[in-house]
């Protein structure tokens, strides 16, 4: 099952062969596929493909839909119809951190617009834009439920509340020092600053 | 003091651990219902309960169990429903993460009422720190015995899940849920049938919200008729209410249905009145689709009477002067919001969130944020907030699932309410710019 997923990104055959879960990823991969019924290994798909995108580089290549397609043994385009619909999965390249600032009603009344500018200007870059060392991309999302510690922004499995410019400083500061990929199987998930 | 039952230990230093947990007379219900009562009990007891869907729709709970398929041979599940994302909406996330056993106790006891051996708890994926919490309680759940073979040397055997989705607001709605918990897009299905009957993979489910599943431990432990004494009338039990906006406190609250309104914003117990001394404008109290109110309808019906945080005190007087408890998503504005601001951030969140299957909600969505982006851009007029209200009116009752609703609503309650202002920024967009919304970022220097 090597059919391409289809969609606007090249097909490389060499890079599609390079990826493979490491043991403890596809342990894990393993044990959630276990939850379901045996024929119904596509229930799997969207944690899986959280995994998958934590393990290569933070976005879904069309490379990366294809492996996880061979993992679950489904289709490629059942992966790539599942990938482009919810928000999380990315079908482009990120930075190292992706700040996503919540700007939805209650987050917006205590002033989630100042933050998206604050981070803008700080960081010299406009809403979906990656920094030019890779570092960071900037996004907006939709209520991330958080609304009465407002305003606040997601960074992997991390929500960062209460924010002030200050802590949005100290936050830049610490991701940039740090420097690392930050996933959502991150093992530090709640590290509110 | 009003009375607490599903997050009355939530300060008890350690209440998210199984040993703690239990000290605090957790996992009660269990013993109880598999050792004392049969299944058909308990669905009983939650009948006499009175107790209503807390996602936000009010469905009798018991109702919906009754109406689960039983044939032979064929799995039934319960699935959770920890999919929150009704903008304002925070309580699920509270619960999970400050005492993720009273939902795994919870899952437990419902399942044994609907006779579910495997059970499913749908998280967004924006809550991957909560899964974690949760997962870890299950873990501790399973070592104890308390889910796994032969749960406490009975019969009933049975085995819960996690499962994170992958972003969409969507997949709050019941089948688009078990659309993606089956790793698909989250499109609503056509009902019906039912999930009762043809629910995940086609077996019988049900689908119910994490506040809901919670609340059947109290309600095994204390009985049905005890539980529906609290509260009022149609709306018994306690309710949790996720307070944020222009107040001093925000917070999730339990509150017993049928406390006033005006207790709830103003009492120091709850939200501690309205931020640094400015009066209130409106509020949101039941999630961003239910109809916003201005202060003089929210503190009182119509009629005069003082309106109370129940089912039926919140909808007295319809839409035309009402509202909806749903999910208890409490977002209250003061007298400098921007209520055409406002409604543009909902208007956004449901095209965003539209899963596109529908034409009237596809559409309708994108075409509404972008009149009221012309607004604030100030070049709207009066034409265009004629235009908002009729693509609301074609929205309403002609999608496969209530999200066209939820679009539609609320820019018909902002109209109904509020079209004064609407008239005002497009006759005079200079006041626009005058609206100030900003609280905790405005005694800071702009950068």
């Amino acid at each position: 099952m090597s059919a391409q997923v289809h969609g606007t990104q090249n097909f490389d055959k060499a890079k599609r062969a390079e990826i493979k879960f490491g043991e403890e990823a596809m342990a894990t991969v393993q044990k959630i596929i276990s939850h379901y019924p045996a024929d119904k290994r596509k229930s799997a798909l969207l944690p899986v493909l959280h995994i998958a995108q934590a393990e290569f580089g933070g976005w879904l290549s069309a490379e990366t839909m294809d492996y996880v397609a061979e993992v679950l043994a489904i289709k490629p385009i059942e992966v790539f119809e599942v990938a482009s619909f919810y928000t999380m999965y990315n079908l482009k390249p990120v930075g190292k951190c992706t700040l996503e600032v919540c700007q939805t009603s209650s987050c917006w009344l205590n002033g989630a617009e100042d933050i998206v500018r604050y981070i803008e200007k700080k960081l010299n870059i406009k809403v979906g834009e990656t920094t030019k060392d890779g570092m960071f991309t900037l996004k907006t999302a939709e209520c991330l439920g958080s609304c009465g510690t407002a305003p606040m922004l997601q960074c992997g499995a991390s929500f960062h509340e209460n924010l002030t410019f200050e802590k949005v400083d100290n936050l830049l500061e610490k991701y940039r020092s740090e420097g690392r990929l930050r996933s959502y199987t991150d093992k530090d998930y709640h590290n509110t600053l | 003091m009003g009375k607490k039952l599903l997050i009355h230990n939530d300060k008890v230093p350690n209440i998210h651990t199984l040993d703690v947990y239990r000290a605090h007379g957790g996992y009660a219900s269990v013993e109880k219902a598999l050792k004392t009562m049969t299944p058909d009990q308990v669905t009983d007891e939650v009948k006499k309960s009175g107790l209503r869907g807390r996602g936000g729709a009010g469905f009798p709970t018991g109702m919906k169990w009754s109406f689960l398929a039983k044939p032979e041979g064929v799995p039934r599940y319960l699935v959770c429903n920890a999919d929150e994302s009704e903008p304002g909406t925070f309580k699920d996330r509270y619960l999970m993460e400050k005492i993720p056993h009273a939902l795994i106790e919870g899952m437990i006891t419902s399942s044994y009422a609907l006779g579910a051996k495997t059970s499913y708890i749908y998280i967004r994926g924006e809550y991957f720190y909560v899964a974690r919490i949760v997962e870890k309680a299950i873990e501790e759940a399973y070592a104890a015995g308390w889910l796994g073979k032969n749960i406490l040397g009975t019969d009933f055997s049975h085995d819960c899940y996690v499962q994170v989705g992958g972003g969409a607001y969507i997949c709050g709605e019941e089948t688009a849920l078990l659309e993606s918990l089956e790793g698909k897009r989250g499109n609503p299905r056509i009902k019906p049938p039912f999930p009762a009957v043809a629910g995940l993979w086609g077996c019988p489910t049900v689908v119910n919200n994490v506040e809901t599943i919670a609340a059947v431990c109290p309600i095994v432990n204390m009985g049905g008729e005890e539980y529906a004494k609290i509260g009022i009338g149609k709306s018994t039990g306690t309710k949790l209410i996720s307070a944020s906006g222009h107040i001093n406190k925000p917070g999730v609250y339990e509150i017993e249905l049928g406390i006033p309104v005006e207790e709830f914003i103003y009492s120091e117990e709850y939200c501690g009145g309205i931020r640094n001394g400015k009066k209130l404008k409106a509020v949101v109290a039941g999630g961003s689709s239910v109809p916003i109110l201005p202060t003089e309808l929210i503190l009182k019906t119509a009629k005069g009477e003082p309106r109370l945080m129940s089912y039926e005190s919140l909808g007295d007087g319809g839409f035309q002067t009402g509202t909806m408890l749903g999910s208890g998503g409490f977002i209250a504005m003061d007298e400098d919001t921007s209520i055409v601001k406002n409604l543009f951030t909902f208007s956004r969140f449901y095209h965003h969130e539209s899963c596109g299957q529908c034409s009237p909600c596809r559409e309708g969505t994108g075409w509404m944020e972008r009149i009221l982006k012309k607004i604030l851009d100030g070049r709207g007029t009066e034409a265009d907030v004629e235009l908002l209200w009729d693509i609301q009116s074609k929205i309403e009752g002609k999608t496969i699932c209530p999200l066209g609703e939820a679009a539609a609503w609320p820019v018909a309650a902002a109209l109904r309410h509020f079209k004064h202002e609407f008239i005002d920024y497009v006759k005079n967009p200079k006041n626009i710019k005058d609206v100030k919304h900003y609280f905790r970022l405005n005694n800071l220097v702009e950068a």
